[in-house]
This record gives C-alpha cells, structure tokens and sequence, in this order.
C-alpha cells in the first residue's frame, strides 16, 4: 500500500511534465509563427487510381529531393516540409487539392499533375491564387501560363526530332500516327502531320489511328498497319498511345510478326518505369523518343540513381524522364528562391527565368522567358533489360517553343513572361496579347 | 556421287588456298581476334564493320559467333572481358568461349554484360547470317535464310541463290528461291517474252513482294505517264493484281472473322461469370471485374513460383484461379450479398465498394505498378499461312480456353447436383426451399461458381493485357452489356452475344475506327434493348417474371 502511494507520487511530476509538453506542442502548432519555421512545397501527384503507376514515382522522388535540401541546410535558413495530397486520378479533384494546398497549407510552390487535363483542371485555380506549379511531364504544348513552368518536353524537343531521326536516319517514307483519343496526341499529330507535309510527305503516305483509353484488342489496327508498311516504302509508326495500352499493342505486334527492323515504332510515353513492369520481349528495337535515359553514362547521373536506390531502399527501381524533370525543376525553384530572398510567387517566377542547371544527361538547362526550359533530346532503342540504348542524340540542348510553328494558328504566337510583353499568348502579328488564358 | 564431287571441287580449291594464304594465316587470326574485340567495346558503326569481316574470316566459329549475338546471347564477362556464348539454366548461365567454343564456366546474369544491338546491326546481321546459313542442313533454316536475304536483292546475293538453287532439294525453299529470280524477270531490262511469263507464274503467288510489283508495275508518275511503258506487260500486270486482289479481300475477310471470334471469346470468357451472378442470381456484382484481376494476379504469382516453367505455370494458374476467386466470391456472398438480396441499388452500391476495397488491397500488395506476366513460348508468335494471313497463337488458345469454358460449365449446371438446384432456385426460389433445398448454401456455392469463372477469366486476361489493379475495370461495362444483350439467365444468349459484338466490332473498325466503333455498339445494344428488353434469348416462364 504504501509503496503504491509512494509511487504514484514519485511518477506525478513526471506525468505532469509530459503533459506540459503536449500542452506546450499543441500551442506551437496552433501558433502560426511557429509554423513559417519551414517552407512548405506542396506535392500533388495521383497515390490511387488509373494514374497511381505513374505519379507515385513522383512522389517519391520529390520526397527525397526535399530529403536532400533539408539534409544540406534547408532553404533560406528555413527546412522545406513536403504536404502531400492524392488527387486519386480525378481531374476536378485536382482543381481543388490545388486549392486546399495553396489557401490551408500556404505552399511556396507546386510540384505535381501528369496528365494534361489534369494540369489544365488545375490552371484557374493556380492563376487565381497566384501560386507556382512545377509540371514534369512530356506535353503537346500550345500553352504558357503565368504560373506554371513546364520542365517536360514541348513537342518540338520530343516529337519533331524524333520524326527527323526517322526520316534522315532510317529513311522512312510511310508514317503511322497512331495514339490514344485525348489532348495530348491529338495536338501532337496535328503539328506532326502538318510538319510532314511541309516536309513533302504526300497524304497518302500518313495514316492516322487513335484508339480510346486502355485500349487491349489491337488485332485489326496492327493487321492495318502491317499492311500499311508491306507496300515496298519504309514505314515507322510515332506513338502517342498511352499508359496501359502500350503492351497489348507492342504483343500484337509482335505475335503478328512485325518486328522493330521491318516497321520500328517510336513511343514518347513509354519510359523505363512503364516497361519495368513487362515482358519485354517484344518490345525490344523498338524506339522512344526522350530528353533522359536512366542508361547515360554521366557520372551525375550515377549519383542521381545511387540516392534513388539508397532513398527507396531497392536496388531495381528505374529513373526516368519526369524524374529528371522534377529533379531540374526543384533545383531551379530551390536556386530562383535563393536568388530572390524569398518565397513570394511574383518574385520567385521573376527570379525562375534565366536559371540554369546542369542536366543529368550532360548540358545545362535554362528556364526560359516562356516558362519551358531547354533540354537535349535523346532516341534510344528498348534492350530486353527494359533499359534505353542510346542511337542519336542533338548535340546540343534544344530550347523549348510553347506554341509551334508547324501549326498556322499557333505560329505567331509568342509567350515571353519579362517586360515588355509579359505575355503568355502574344500575338506577333496583330502585336496583341490574346488575353485567353488556358 | 555429288558429296565426292563437291569434296573433289573444295579440296582442290582449299588446297590453293592453303598454297596462298599461309603466310597470312597467323595474320587472319589476328584480325579474328582484334574484330572480336571490337564487337565487344566498339561503337556502332565499327561493330557494323566488324560483322562483315566476321563473316569474310571464314572462320568456322563465325556463324556461331554471329547467330548468338542475333539471339542476344553474346556476353562480356565483366570479371575478364572474355568474349562468351551463355544460355540461361535456372537463373544462371552457362557459358562457352566465343572465339574457341570450350567450356567457360557458369555465372550469375550480373557477372556478364550481354552486348548490345540495335535495329541496323540486327537487320545487316539477318543477312550476313542469311548468306551463311543457305547451305544448312535444316530446310526450315535455309527457307529463312532465303526470306532475309530476298528483302535487299544485289548481284552478289542473286549469285548465291543462283547456286543454291542448283543443290536444293527442299521444295518450299526452291519455291521461295524461284520467287526471287521470278520478281527479277519481271524488271523491265528482261525481254518481253521472259516477262511475260514471269507475270503469268506470279500470279498464283499469294505473296506481298508480288503484290508490290504488280502495283508498280500499274503506278502512273506524277505527270499521269505509266511508269511501265510497255502495254502488254502492264496490262498482263493488272490483270494479276485484280486477282491477287481477290484473294487478299478472302483472307482479309477470314483474318476480320478470326479476329472479331477472338475479341468476342474475350467478351464471352469476362461475361460468362457474371451470366451466372447476374443473370441467373441477378446480383449486380460491380466486383466481378476485381475477381479477374484476382484470377490474373494468380498467374502472376504461379510464374514467380515457378519461373523455369512458364507454360506449366500457366496451366497450373487455371484452377489455382478458380479457386481463389471462387473462395473470395463466396466470402462476399456471404458476407455481404446475402444481406441485400432483392435490394439491386445497395447491392450495386456495396459490390461498388468492394471493388474499389479489392483494387487498393492489390495495389498495396503488388503495388501499383503493371506486373510482368510472361508468355509462354507456345502462345507467342502466330500461324502463318500465306503472307496475307496469319492467325495469332495467344488468341487462338483464348478462342479454345472460351469454347472449354462454356461447355464445362453448361455441363455442371446440366449434370450434377449443384447445377439442378442452381436452376432449381433460380427459377422459383421459394417452391425449391420447400422442396428442402437450402437455398442460402446454394446462392453461396452459385456466387462462388460464377466467381471462380471470372478467376479463369482472368488467367487467360493475363496473357493478352496487363496484370494491374485497373485491368477489371476495363472489362466490367463490356460483361454487362454481353449479358443483357444474350439476354439475362441464358449462358447460350451469352455466347452467341459476346460473339455477335466481337465480330460486328472488328468489322465496324476498318471502317470507323476503334472509337467510334465502341459508340456505335454501344448504341446498337441501346435501340435494341429498347426493342426486346429481354435480350436475344430472354428466359420463359413466369418464373423469370420477378
């Protein structure tokens, strides 16, 4: 009995201390001054869903790059805290986890979206609320807004250089476009079938194929295109499909007997991570069209994939392109906040243009005045390890055009964000800015 | 007699070059080693060099050299930079000299570095190794040699077929070399006469060089002109084009046919489960995609089980599949189902969020990501049978495995036990409990059946799309619409129905593409359904009323 009492009354002070201290906690977090100790980024990439196989990777990678900033002292003094939301695939889901991080959490900046009805569900809402959102992704282009930056590739350095390849390298003759029915490859044919015809390829040498989302039963499309590029002229198919209908596509081929010698097909949506997951077997020969293999020997390459594998804890996982776009996106934000002394969105998209920062794949990238940035475009062959054997490559990095010159409507438009245009859609002609906004 | 000969003519001539080449002998194995070398760590185009001299070495070790980099099975060993041929046993390869052929040893995949090829090595080394390979001795092998090296005609490849003709007794390799020397006598530097003649032997070719030629022998230039300047010969060509042309319209219209039964045995095989659960039981089970996916990921798992054995794998995956997606069907049954009987909406609802609880649990446990599910070697590739059609193998194994499928399953509801009271109960639920049958057990062993259906399903999915968490999805609206399309409680309307939509879909595609020719379905089922609300073969009786 006594002993009890003795203990409990040994163990009183204790107990109170503790709770002083979730008091004490409770009050900091209610404090707002205690909370601008860091800078929050804000991270919204798809966890669930159709689009979880890609965004996760994101994620991830975004987790360890802040990892890695705060390890080497943070930014401004300050450590970076990652907020991390799932917009699980739902476009207006997007719209408003864009919202909720720009308004509750107050993030400095926006790393996130891959598909571009995504990003264009996603474009009032960081307009109105003036935020920065940083894009990763491979895109058709014809956009520049105020606030995004767009560190994937336009068309012309992902599609138009693939096409030259095709045509100078492998003399092609017949051209497939063949893609799934959305923005992205609707847009990006359309500039490629314009940019063909200019180049003297007759219409009856281009066939144009789209298929819907997921598409699985490619048994008439690859019996079409065969017969397509048996008519005695070299033929390459430029794919735009994309996502999960990439393998049954590259299977029926395969089953039907093409292979990457007689018709080699050249994707810009599939990546080291799409083809991870698969039996590559018949997908090797064939071509994708990319501004990063995970296969470049750079030694800041290395480094970047021996953090990956340290950071994830698994020594088979890939890096790929929207990885190394992220990673030349943060790098630029972390040095335009730098430079600029804070974290003010008008002053940090002031301080992003101009940027520079090395590429992974060898080159420096720079933001430019239309917020895309450049980048050296790359063209590898798919081995049977799912890895990217390099065949061409520009020799130096290709700047990135918003809007197209191979489209008439789009050709004269400009986008340029410093004095005096500051101006997303300027019209060279009419001297105008158009003042439509996405 | 020949052998003697032949040897008579080679010693002869290996006797003269011996007299020659001695001093330069140590030279040329010299230069075998150096061009190995630069197989290993040159750049492209001098591994494109080296391949040349490879084959112009003579060596006997060349072929062998040159078919193993083809097939990928060419390797550096990282430890020593020795040049050697592996072939995989169990995860490890065991691998043999390059340059000498002995025996090297086995390694890990990670201790070999394979070397890399791309498309215009691999196209030059099908040639060189063409050019090699003409005098095999497997006739399948030469008719292949004969098909690669046919694609780029030059002297040089015209005189070795030339001479091959002249031995060969295989007679489809001496159709396929005649082929070649046929398109060249059509070339307008040949007489008239010999042209002639070569058009009307092409003409019984169903082959696409043949097409091509006769195509262009029509082709009018840019100014309206013939670019075939003789009458007689363009006309005879046309003429050989309209029919070849016949023939490809037949077996384009075969191929359209194969394809539409496979996509339907596709349709048939997701919806047959669920002809079952819905038609029969009429729960709309929104999870029945999520059971395939079940059925899909089994296989995945076999092949990880059993990775040196993919065939059997696949094989074993069947019931394995039927199991485990008929023990999880049973489970909702009971543990859900059964508490909404004859309440559709929440039943819709509640299956609803077990398919999303199904997708999540998979994606925690496999990940998100796509999982590799190999196929094996005797689904792959296709049966060709001219050059204008080919069937697919995978898809004609789906279109059996449906057929199987659908008369195993008619039997069971036909001849056991189970199937009687399935009928039983489906037709008048409470004269059968009156009857002593225990309806509660029986609606749990019918889920369960029409479950484990769709685990099958879902195995044979594996091998023609991806194994993810999305790939029910994909599959749920069109099981749907086969089924009340065929008409709800008839397993034949659902055959015939899941038949009906693939072939009308494949034909509609040449013609709509693939978009439209989903939408046009789709509203094809909708007017008809407007028209006959019980589908095809809507089930009698007023028992089918409720």
């Amino acid at each position: 009995m006594k002993v009890t009492l003795h203990k409990s009354l040994l163990c009183l002070p204790a107990l109170n201390l503790q709770f002083g201290a979730i008091l004490l906690s409770l009050l900091a977090l209610a404090n707002p001054a205690a909370a601008e100790d860091t800078i929050k980024v804000g991270v919204l990439h798809s966890l669930s869903g159709t689009m979880a196989i890609s965004e996760t990777t994101l994620k991830d990678t975004m987790l360890m790059l802040i990892d890695e900033q705060n390890k080497k002292g943070g930014l401004l003094g300050k450590q970076l805290e990652a907020v991390v939301v799932d917009p699980a695939s739902n476009w207006p889901l997007f719209a408003e986890k864009t919202r909720e991080l720009l308004t509750k959490d107050k993030v400095a900046a926006i790393f996130g979206c891959w598909t571009s009805v995504s990003r264009k569900s996603v474009l009032p809402v960081i307009e109105e609320l003036n935020g920065i959102l940083f894009y990763p992704v491979q895109y058709e282009g014809e956009e520049s807004s105020k606030n995004v930056f767009y560190t994937g590739a336009a068309p012309n350095q992902q599609a138009i250089p693939a096409v030259d390849y095709l045509m100078n390298d492998l003399k092609i003759k017949r051209w497939v476009l063949a893609g799934t029915d959305y923005v992205y490859p609707r847009t990006t044919n359309k500039i490629l079938e314009a940019y063909l015809k200019a180049k003297g390829v007759p219409a009856k040498d281009i066939m144009i194929n789209y298929t819907p989302f997921g598409h699985s039963d490619w048994q008439s499309i690859v019996a079409d295109i065969k017969k397509f590029g048996s008519a005695g002229k070299k033929t390459a198919v430029v794919s735009t499909i994309n996502g999960d209908a990439n393998i049954p596509f590259y299977k029926e081929l395969g089953n039907q007997g093409v292979s990457a010698e007689n018709i080699p097909v050249i994707a810009f949506s599939v990546g080291e991570e799409e083809l991870s997951g698969i039996d590559t077997k018949p997908l090797v020969g064939h071509l994708a069209a990319w501004n990063y293999f995970m296969s470049v020997d750079t030694t800041k390459n290395a480094d970047f994939i021996k953090k990956w594998h340290d950071y994830i804890k698994n020594p088979k996982r890939v890096t790929n392109d929207p990885m190394e776009a992220h990673y030349i996106g943060f790098n630029m934000w972390v040095k335009a906040v730098e430079k600029a002394g804070t974290t003010d969105p008008d002053a940090v998209q002031k301080a992003l243009i101009g940027v520079e920062f090395p590429n992974l794949t060898g080159g420096t990238a720079k933001m430019l005045p239309n917020h895309h940035i450049s980048k050296p475009v790359l063209i590898g062959e798919i081995q049977d390890d799912g890895q990217f054997l390099t065949v061409w490559q520009t020799n130096k990095v290709v700047d990135g055009d918003a809007w197209s010159d191979y489209l008439p409507e789009s050709k004269v438009i400009l986008a340029d964000w410093t004095p005096p245009i500051n101006c997303g859609n300027y019209n060279t002609k009419t001297k105008k800015c158009s003042g439509q906004k996405y | 007699m020949g052998l003697v000969t032949q040897f008579k003519r080679y010693r002869s001539l290996g006797i003269l070059l011996i007299g020659l080449c001695l001093p330069v002998l140590a030279n040329a194995q010299a230069m075998f080693g150096d061009v190995l070398q630069t197989l290993k760590q040159g750049s492209m185009p001098d591994k494109e060099l080296a391949i040349t001299e490879l084959a112009e070495t003579g060596n006997p070790r060349a072929l062998i050299i040159l078919q193993a980099l083809l097939d990928g099975n060419l390797f550096e060993a990282k430890a020593n930079g020795q040049l050697v041929i592996g072939h995989e046993q169990n995860q490890v390869f065991s691998l043999t000299d390059a340059a000498g052929g002995e025996p090297a040893g086995n390694l890990d995949r990670d201790a070999i570095s394979k070397i890399n090829l791309t498309n215009k090595l691999r196209t030059l080394l099908r040639k060189t190794v063409g050019q090699l390979e003409l005098s095999a001795g497997d006739p399948s092998v030469r008719l292949a040699a004969v098909k690669a090296m046919a694609k780029e005609t030059d002297g040089k490849v015209l005189e070795l077929l030339q001479q091959r003709l002249k031995d060969e007794q295989d007679k489809d390799v001496k159709q396929a070399i005649r082929l070649v020397f046929l398109l060249q006598d059509t070339h307008s530097d040949h007489p008239k006469a010999v042209r002639i003649n070569a058009i009307e032997a092409l003409k019984a070719y169903n082959s696409q060089e043949v097409l091509n030629q006769m195509k262009a022998m029509v082709e009018k230039d840019n100014e309206g002109q013939f670019l075939e300047l003789d009458p007689d010969v363009r006309n005879l060509a046309a003429a050989a084009l309209i029919k070849i042309n016949h023939r490809l319209q037949f077996y384009s219209a075969i191929e359209t046919l194969f394809f539409g039964l496979s996509l339907g045995a596709v349709l048939v095989l997701a919806a047959i489960g669920l002809a079952i659960t819905f038609g029969v039981m009429g729960v709309i089970n929104m999870a029945h995609g999520e059971l395939m996916m079940l059925g899909a990921y089994t296989t995945y798992v076999m092949q990880q089980l059993m990775p040196n054995n993919l065939g059997m794998s696949v094989i074993l995956a069947i019931p394995a599949a039927f199991v485990i997606s008929a023990l999880v069907g049973i489970a909702i049954e009971r543990g859900i189902i059964r508490f909404l009987y004859g309440r559709p909406l929440e039943t819709l609802l509640a299956t609803f969020g077990v398919s999303l609880f199904l997708q999540q649990t998979v994606r925690s446990i496999f990940s998100p990501l796509n999982r590799s599910v190999a196929t094996p070697d005797w689904m792959s590739g296709s049966l060709q049978i001219n050059d204008f059609l080919s069937l697919t193998w995978n898809r004609f194994y789906i279109l059996l495995f449906c057929l199987m499928v659908f008369v195993a399953l008619l039997q069971i509801l036909k001849h056991t036990r189970l199937g009687l009271e399935v009928r039983a109960v489906a037709q008048n639920r409470t004269m059968a409990k009156a009857m002593g049958i225990p309806t509660a057990r029986v609606d749990a062993m019918t889920f369960g059946l029409g479950s484990g259906i769709a685990g099958v399903a879902g195995v044979a999915l594996s091998q023609i799309t991806n194994v993810g968490p999305n790939l029910g999805q994909a599959y749920i609206v069109d099981s749907f619409m086969v089924v009340v399309f065929g008409g709800v409680g008839n397993l034949l309307g659902t055959l015939v129905a899941g038949f009906t939509l693939g072939i009308a879909n494949k034909f509609l595609e040449p013609f709509s593409g693939a978009v439209l020719a989903k939408i046009f379905i789709l509203v094809f089922i909708i007017l008809f359904i407007q028209k006959r609300p019980r589908g095809l073969f809507p089930q009698k009786g007023r028992a089918a009323e409720i």
